[in-house]
């Protein structure tokens, strides 16, 4: 993503390289749901870093967000929302749960 | 066929209700009637209706603000004379439409009258701070004041056909929900509330854009005046607050509409988290309210001390950390809900420490005060009774932040008062104030400054009057939204609020007066210069009103002040050489269509006429595909006819060389044109 | 504004004013997609907090199936790859490439839509709607926004097919493709936490 809002990107190398990582960070989480092989904490945690890993896969291969090619300001509204979504959600379950846990509800 | 719309809907059924129903009918038939009279049908639709200039857009949100601030506090004077006389009976407002009555002058005044009235400002204002033509995406500023209208509409015709919600401006459920309130009420205000949020989600998105990119060659961050840097902050807690209240209106209406179990009591519903989504959008909503309102005293503050601003940096740093720690405080408004401590502790401290920026921020405005030339007009005279009343009320707020004192005090009159101390001389003054301030560039002629003066003095002693006796009664233990109660003790403090009520409505009265004075008497409060405060920043270069342009040339900023800083080097008033042709955008019927639709739409899932629903619907989706699809939606004004509307500007100026505020008796000097021919 | 067919969408050689306005059109854009990943970060949260309120009825365990997930997210993440090949094509002004593309891309969306169409109506069939438990409100509602906004991009593909048919790949077009581009990527993104968040988890 560059600050024009016109395509720029002429190869279609980095689409083809997003959808191979993104194939293969999608197919390890199913199969381990589908094997069953791993205890459940551990298989959350490879799904959890699975997903991390291919957003960012996202963000690269198919949006093409660079820390130099990307303006500023993009950049910072992502940081932002990142920061608050952490914030919101994060505190939402913080509260819900202590609430549920106070109350059993 | 009319889904569940019957002819019970008429609020035939009590004398109150059919007097308001009357009243709203009365009120929209004078409007056709005058507009009629007047034969400006034509100018009314197609000069302003369709209009996507933000000056004009400005105009209408401040129009639709002042009139629901009359329809807001109606509920408000009715309230108050309910609770006046209602010890030991039932006064004369049956519970039921009490209840409507408190729900209403809480939406009403948050959503459609704060909300329009801060939108306006900024929309008029704003563009012209940073030296540019109009906002990033003028269509999409004009559907969101129609959709603002829109959400206003089904909030006045729910007097008219149905009725409204009882549930409170929260709407908690489960009281709100289906089981408990199964009419149309609450699908009033949920869509209400749902349809303007949509708008001022797109408004926090136009105005963000707009002072990131739009800004004149020069206008760097850090010499963007600080109603300017408010704004920017107010727009990203817009875009990052509202989205919360569509989830949490969203998911109540899905409830309601199709039996879903978000926050119902049975079948895994859990009430607790909508109270948790709506203040996570409720909290940082005060701040959109307050931060502009900072703004235009900043800009009133330095105008009248006649002093540049004192602080810059710490007001900029300041309100960043208002907004950023706006969405870190959302709990401390259910404290009392039943978190752990460690949980309302957590929030309380940051409830404490948010109010920290605030109080640098007063400490600011009062050295930009101190060793000032102050002129006492109205707008200062607001900016004034708000530095002293607001510290009260946010006094009172750091009580409140503190757990174990709100447990005491949530849901008691002492809450009502904390937030009314903040709201009305926060909020409202510093609307008023900028109202006052800006009237004469929006229209080229100045208010009365007599009848500001005297709406001034209502208005604060009105405020203190009805919101003061409400602390002491919330520390008696006397609850919210009561209708009415058995205690005598608290009957006294209750006839001091009422009466500071009426003092209010004269304050509103004043405002009413100097209207129509001012428009009396414009002819010799001409506003000839575009300048008629000696003001600081680059609004104030353009002409009053402006040319729909705005500036016929970019202006280059070289400093803060940037206004103040070409006056004092001679260069404010310079006509160039050559004009050059000027992009505008072409005046469009569709933002108002997709305003009725979305009205249309709000009514007709309220009744469950499906049919129609959908019908809005695909309207909406076809107009955004039809405006989606077009091209040519700007049309060029040639440079001859710029050349024209400057040149009958400039002789304007030449008639009014003296700065009108010369003759101002606490009037320092310094500008440029004084003694020039 | 006169282009051939092989002229490029080259930005250096438009006017200040044109090119500023597709930046803030990109850039106003990619804020509503902020503003929307609050809305599906919120959904999110709701459904982790309503995870256990089954409410006596159907949990995830029973009511997913790994292999329509499987499918669902094959489907979507190919269209976010062949909409990839669309802007290719529109960075080459290839306008037949991009209509092919575009079309491929919107069945492969439909597609999507026909699984996930299929397994909500089956779930309702079988008395495991939004209306069964809290549980299953926040599933509909997290899954089914998301649905929403991939039909919204769908109808959203066809008007853009059918605006290249009829104007070809002028500038405001390519800019409003470029939009579509974002909001279509950012849907994908959205489908790797619903399958990582609602899928995968309740089927472990």
């Amino acid at each position: 993503m560059d600050a024009s809002g016109l395509p720029v990107e002429r190869s279609a190398r980095p689409y083809l390289i997003g959808l191979g990582l993104a194939l293969i960070l999608t197919a390890i989480p199913f199969a381990l749901v589908a094997a069953n092989a791993l205890p459940r904490f551990t298989t959350l945690v490879i799904i959890a870093v699975a997903a991390i890993l291919q957003i960012l896969v996202h963000f690269r291969f198919f949006l093409h967000i660079g820390l130099r090619s990307t303006p500023l300001e993009n950049l910072a509204a992502l940081a932002f929302a990142a920061i608050l979504i952490a914030f919101m959600v994060g505190g939402t379950l913080w509260i819900m749960f202590d609430l549920h846990h106070r109350m059993m509800v | 066929m009319f889904g569940r719309l019957t002819i019970d809907a008429f609020p035939f059924y009590s004398a109150i209700a059919a007097s308001g129903a009357a009243i709203t009918v009365l009120g929209a038939l004078s409007v056709i009637a005058l507009i009629t009279y007047l034969r400006a049908w034509r100018v009314v639709l197609f000069d302003w209706v369709s209009s996507l200039d933000h000056k004009k857009i400005g105009i209408m949100y401040v129009m639709l603000a002042l009139v629901m601030l009359m329809r807001g506090f109606i509920d408000a004077a009715m309230m108050r004379s309910q609770q006046a006389i209602a010890l030991g009976n039932e006064g004369y407002l049956p519970a039921d439409h009490f209840d409507q009555i408190f729900t209403s002058h809480g939406t009403i005044m948050i959503f459609f009258m704060a909300m329009p009235f801060l939108s306006g400002l900024i929309n008029h204002i704003m563009p012209q701070q940073i030296g540019a033509r109009d906002v990033a995406f003028p269509f999409m500023n004009a559907v969101s004041l129609w959709l603002t209208a829109a959400g206003a509409g089904l909030v006045l015709i729910s007097l008219v056909i149905g009725k409204f919600s009882t549930a409170g401006w929260s709407g908690y459920p489960p009281y709100s929900g289906a089981e408990y309130n199964p009419g149309v009420g609450v699908d009033y205000w949920l869509w209400a509330v749902l349809i303007a949020g949509v708008g001022s989600t797109m408004s926090g998105i136009n105005f963000l854009v707009t002072i990131l990119k739009c800004r004149a060659p020069g206008m760097h961050l850090f010499r963007m005046p600080l109603f300017t840097w408010t704004v920017f902050v107010t727009s990203i807690l817009m875009i990052f607050a509202f989205p919360a209240l569509t989830v949490a209106c969203g998911l109540l209406a899905l409830d309601r509409t199709f039996g879903m179990h978000f926050f119902t009591n049975a079948m895994g519903g859990n009430m607790m988290h909508y109270v948790n989504l709506f203040w996570l959008w409720g909290h940082p909503e005060v701040y959109i309210l307050i931060l502009p309102a900072f703004g235009v005293f900043s800009e009133v503050v330095a105008t009248f001390s006649q002093k540049r601003l004192f602080g810059y940096i710490s007001l900029v740093l300041a309100t960043m950390a208002i907004g950023i720690l706006s969405f870190t405080v959302w709990l401390h408004h259910f404290f009392t809900m039943g978190s752990s401590a460690d949980v309302n502790s957590f929030f309380g401290i940051m409830t404490t420490i948010i109010a920290v920026p605030t109080g640098v921020k007063v400490f600011d405005w009062l050295l930009t005060m101190y060793r000032g030339r102050l002129i006492f007009k109205p707008p200062m005279l607001y900016t004034i009774g708000f530095l002293v009343t607001f510290v009260i009320g946010g006094l009172s707020g750091v009580l409140l932040a503190l757990p174990p004192v709100d447990y005491v005090m949530h849901n008691t009159t002492f809450l009502v008062a904390h937030f009314h101390n903040m709201i009305i001389p926060g909020v409202l003054f510093g609307y008023l104030a900028g109202y006052m301030f800006w009237f004469p560039k929006a229209f080229g002629f100045k208010l009365n400054e007599t009848w500001g003066t005297r709406s001034f003095w209502c208005w604060i002693v009105g405020f203190y009057l009805a919101f003061m006796p409400l602390y002491v009664l919330g520390l008696k233990g006397m609850p919210r939204r009561m209708e009415h109660y058995d205690i005598a003790a608290w009957q006294p403090h209750l006839i001091v609020a009422a009466i500071g009520a009426f003092i209010i409505l004269l304050g509103i009265i004043c405002l009413g007066i100097q209207l129509a004075v001012s428009i009396r008497d414009r002819e010799q409060t001409r506003d000839l210069t575009g300048d008629p405060w000696n003001g600081r920043s680059l609004e104030w270069a353009t002409s009053s009103p402006p040319a729909p342009y705005n500036f016929a040339i970019l202006p280059n900023v070289q400093s803060i002040d940037a206004f103040w800083d070409m006056k004092h080097r001679g260069v404010a008033y310079q006509q160039p050489d050559r004009y050059v042709d000027i992009a505008l955008p072409k005046n469009t019927f569709i933002p108002a269509f997709i305003g009725g639709a979305a009205f249309v739409f709000g009514f007709a899932v309220v009744w469950y006429i499906w049919w129609l629903a959908v019908l809005a619907l695909v309207g909406i989706t076809l107009a955004i595909i039809i405006r989606a699809s077009d091209d040519e939606t700007e049309f060029v004004l040639p440079a001859r006819e710029v050349q024209t509307i400057e040149d009958a500007r400039f002789a304007k100026l030449a008639k009014a060389p003296r700065n009108e505020m010369v003759d101002d008796p606490g009037f320092a000097g310094g500008s440029v044109l004084e003694g020039s021919t | 504004m006169n282009e051939g067919a092989s002229a490029t969408i080259e930005t250096a050689a438009l006017p200040f004013a044109e090119a500023r306005k597709y930046e803030e059109k990109a850039f106003g854009f990619w804020v509503y997609l902020m503003s929307d990943a609050i809305i599906f970060a919120l959904l999110f949260a709701t459904y982790l907090v309503m995870l256990d309120n089954t409410a006596g009825g159907p949990t995830g365990q029973q009511l997913f199936s790994l292999e329509r997930a499987a499918g669902e997210t094959t489907l979507l993440l190919l269209s976010s790859t062949t909409f990839g090949f669309a802007s290719v094509a529109l960075a080459a002004s290839n306008r037949p490439r991009v209509l092919q593309w575009l079309v491929v891309t919107a069945a492969l969306g439909l597609g999507f839509l026909f699984l996930e169409f299929g397994e909500f109506n089956g779930m309702i069939a079988e008395g495991a709607g939004p209306d069964r438990s809290g549980f299953l409100s926040a599933f509909f509602a997290l899954v089914g926004t998301h649905g929403l906004h991939v039909s919204v991009g769908i109808i959203w593909i066809l008007v853009m097919i059918g605006q290249v048919l009829a104007k070809g790949l002028t500038r405001p077009v390519a800019s409003r493709i470029m939009r579509l581009g974002l909001f279509w990527h950012f849907l994908d993104i959205i489908w790797i936490g619903i399958f990582s968040i609602v899928y995968l988890p309740g089927l472990i």
